[in-house]
């Protein structure tokens, strides 16, 4: 009986039905492609180096399986604990004096000063150049025979040294510096606009109460960032793990391989050295690490959101 | 298979027979990185040549100097089943190419063209694989060169020294008149570089070639590596501070302006001096790295052949083959490069005086063995194992305790691992 009575509306609902069901699947359709490439091109081959790391591969994969012998071969090799240590002082540095800087230049850009907009662009121009030629031109800065130590030199100052960059033990803090000039001011923008967002009626409560104008930040402001910082901070470690760029344009991994990131590691052992297992290996290290802070922040958020 | 070499052959001989009329007109796609002044130079001599042939040149330059961007690039096409004919590879990378079947065999070429008798064993034996010619080669660059600057040398009242003791003497002379004794630039290919020199001058030639080419661990782990680091260590304490990260042309500028006396560096430092006017002999002399007179660091540019399926491109890359090893080419080639012609039966009057030393010392230590492959060029060992050896000595000369014991056991311990 339903079906009798239904079947003369079919006739003029079929276009608005057709409607319906484009409005439904064209989204997905046009996304597709998108998580197809990100698929394959991201977790595709994600999956494809882990394979190759449990391989003998040399310089065109192969698919002998080794177990762990590569992740062995990795941890008694001495360049890649040396290139492990220096990304544990880079990032935690790098992370650190990015934020400190970013954050008292977002506080004193937000005190309503003059030319503050022409002030803030100067601040951000950093980020607007390639690392390379960040690494470049902090090359040319720190070089002892052409950048600042000459310069002292040639100004009267004879006894001035500033060697880090061909110091072994120093020249991971170069790299530091160079990292912190270009990415701090884009923390800067961050809080920034963080700070622009902070009720103003909260801040004006305050001061009626009497407090001083660094205890408001420090007890009232910053805590409300929350997010901000978490952002900041992620932004800043992937920064930090896959840095590659900045590394070979400042010292190419020297003076020997005193600077050495895993990065760099896993680039020279998989496409110039012909240890394409080695590299996918440690490869597998920096992807671990990289889980290690996402996972924990990806839970946190999640959970968040469920409380809502 | 057999009938499709008997075709290969037959097309080859056809090509070998009547070489400037060749009757199949292909297509050579070379890839290589020679896209600086002599270089660029150099390779457009070749390209002209296999026009004059007939054949079309199609040009697959990869920038960057020690061709890692094009490494990447080859082995992609490989992969793919569309290599190029002819590749630049060099050194043991021809036997790993080989191994994995990319290779043509190109002894019917070899056999016309007479090469073994044209090229020393030494050399030959690289480029071939389980006996069969696959690559060819191109030039020979003589590695262990002492550049000096003759004027610095006179202020001071030295001599350019002939061994490592005579040369530890002028040095210190040179840094109490305030020069910087050796330009040097501190990336570790350079500190190889040298490294191989002072070995090659401590060991004999056979010693050098148990350690770097068999990797016997009885010469590795030995008291003779500990006096190759500790000498090691006193040649690199007459190199400058600010050396980290400098590269070799930059050093050699130093030579050329006189702040620094000599540079231990391979030939292709000839293009510096060229390019500012000077002349060997007068404004520059070259000498044989100290303590290694008479003895021959090899480091031999080669392009190995790919199998290709087309006949007319096979023909083609016979016909490459070929004329990569005629003396006309020879000659523009290794003019422009700065090398010297890899046969041994050249007319080497319109070479420079460098470059008849050099072949001088080529042809004699061919025939006393004391030819033998460059380790910091890959001429002597895997690029595994070249780059652990690189690793230990450049950790080696930039840490602050220079210890020879302790660089021994980490340079035994390396290559135990990579072999």
């Amino acid at each position: 009986m339903e079906q009798i009575q239904r079947r003369p509306f079919r006739a003029v609902s079929a276009p608005s039905r057709l409607l319906d069901g484009l409005q439904r699947w064209l989204p997905k359709l046009v996304v597709a492609p998108t998580f197809l490439l990100i698929g394959v091109g991201i977790y595709g081959y994600m999956l494809w180096t882990g394979v190759l790391s449990f391989t003998s591969s040399s310089f065109l994969p192969t698919y002998d399986f080794v177990g762990f012998d590569q992740y062995a071969k990795l941890m008694a090799n001495d360049r890649w604990l040396t290139a492990s240590r220096n990304l544990a002082i880079f990032g935690g540095m790098f992370i650190a004096i990015c934020l400190l800087i970013g954050v008292l230049l977002a506080i004193f850009l937000d005190q309503r000063i003059r030319q503050e907009g022409a002030i803030r662009t100067i601040y951000l121009y950093p980020m607007a150049l390639s690392m390379i030629v960040t690494g470049t031109v902090w090359k040319w800065i720190l070089n002892p025979s052409l950048g600042i130590e000459k310069l002292m030199r040639d100004w009267g100052w004879t006894s001035f040294s500033f060697d880090w960059l061909v110091n072994s033990d120093l020249a991971i803090y170069t790299i530091v510096m160079a990292a912190v000039w270009q990415a701090s001011g884009f923390v800067m923008a961050l809080f920034l606009a963080g700070l622009r967002g902070v009720d103003s009626s909260i801040i004006r409560a305050a001061r009626v109460d009497g407090a001083s104008l660094p205890l408001i930040y420090w007890k009232i402001i910053l805590p409300t960032l929350r997010p901000v910082f978490f952002s900041a901070v992620m932004v800043l470690a992937h920064i930090a793990i896959k840095s590659f760029d900045l590394v070979m344009a400042m010292t190419a991994g020297g003076p020997g391989y005193s600077t050495d990131l895993p990065a760099v590691f896993m680039y020279a052992h998989t496409f110039t050295r012909g240890q394409m297992g080695l590299g996918s290996a440690s490869a597998m290290l920096m992807l671990g690490a990289i889980l290690a802070l996402i996972v924990p922040y990806l839970y946190s958020e999640l959970r968040e959101k469920r409380h809502d | 298979m057999n009938t499709f070499k008997k075709t290969l052959s037959a097309v080859a001989m056809s090509a070998a027979l009547f070489p400037a009329t060749s009757l199949q007109a292909g297509e050579v796609e070379v890839l290589h990185w020679w896209t600086a002044g002599g270089e660029a130079r150099a390779a457009a001599a070749l390209k002209e040549m296999m026009e004059e042939q007939g054949h079309t040149w199609k040009d697959f330059a990869v920038a960057g100097g020690g061709g890692e961007a094009a490494m990447t690039v080859l082995k992609t096409r490989a992969v793919s089943g569309n290599p190029p004919a002819a590749a630049q590879i060099k050194g043991l990378d021809i036997r790993e190419w080989a191994k994995l079947g990319f290779l043509t065999s190109l002894d019917d070429v070899a056999e016309a063209e007479g090469w073994d008798q044209l090229v020393p064993p030494m050399i030959s034996e690289v480029m071939q694989y389980e006996g069969e010619y696959v690559a060819v080669p191109v030039n020979v660059h003589r590695v262990n060169w002492l550049w000096v600057n003759p004027e610095v040398m006179e202020k001071v009242g030295v001599e350019v020294p002939g061994s490592l003791e005579e040369f530890f003497t002028v040095a210190d002379k040179l840094q109490a008149a305030g020069y910087i004794p050796l330009a040097h630039g501190g990336q570790p290919w350079q500190d190889a570089t040298v490294f191989e020199a002072v070995a090659l001058a401590v060991m004999d030639s056979d010693t050098y070639r148990k350690a770097f080419v068999e990797h016997d661990m009885d010469v590795i782990n030995s008291a003779v590596m500990e006096d190759v680091f500790a000498k090691f260590a006193k040649v690199m304490s007459y190199v400058d501070d600010n050396a980290a990260g400098r590269d070799w042309n930059t050093a050699t500028g130093m030579v050329i302006r006189g702040e620094a006396a000599m540079q231990i560096m391979g030939d292709w430092a000839k293009g510096e001096f060229t390019a500012a006017g000077l002349t060997p002999g007068e404004d520059y002399l070259c000498a044989a790295a100290p303590g290694t007179a008479g003895e021959f660091t090899f480091n031999v540019d080669s392009f190995a052949m790919f199998s290709l399926s087309d006949e007319d491109n096979v023909a083609a890359q016979k016909d490459l083959a070929r004329t990569i090893l005629e003396p006309e080419f020879q000659t523009v080639f290794n003019q422009n490069k700065g090398s010297i012609p890899v046969r041994t039966d050249m007319d080497m009057s319109d070479f420079d005086a460098c470059a008849q030393a050099s072949m001088e010392t080529f042809k004699s230590s061919a025939d006393t063995g004391e030819l033998v492959p460059s380790l910091a060029h890959g001429l002597a060992t895997t690029s595994y194992i070249q780059g652990q050896v690189f690793d230990v000595v450049t950790n080696f000369v930039n840490s602050s305790d220079k210890d020879p014991v302790k660089a021994t056991d980490q340079l035994a311990a390396a290559i135990q691992a990579a072999k």
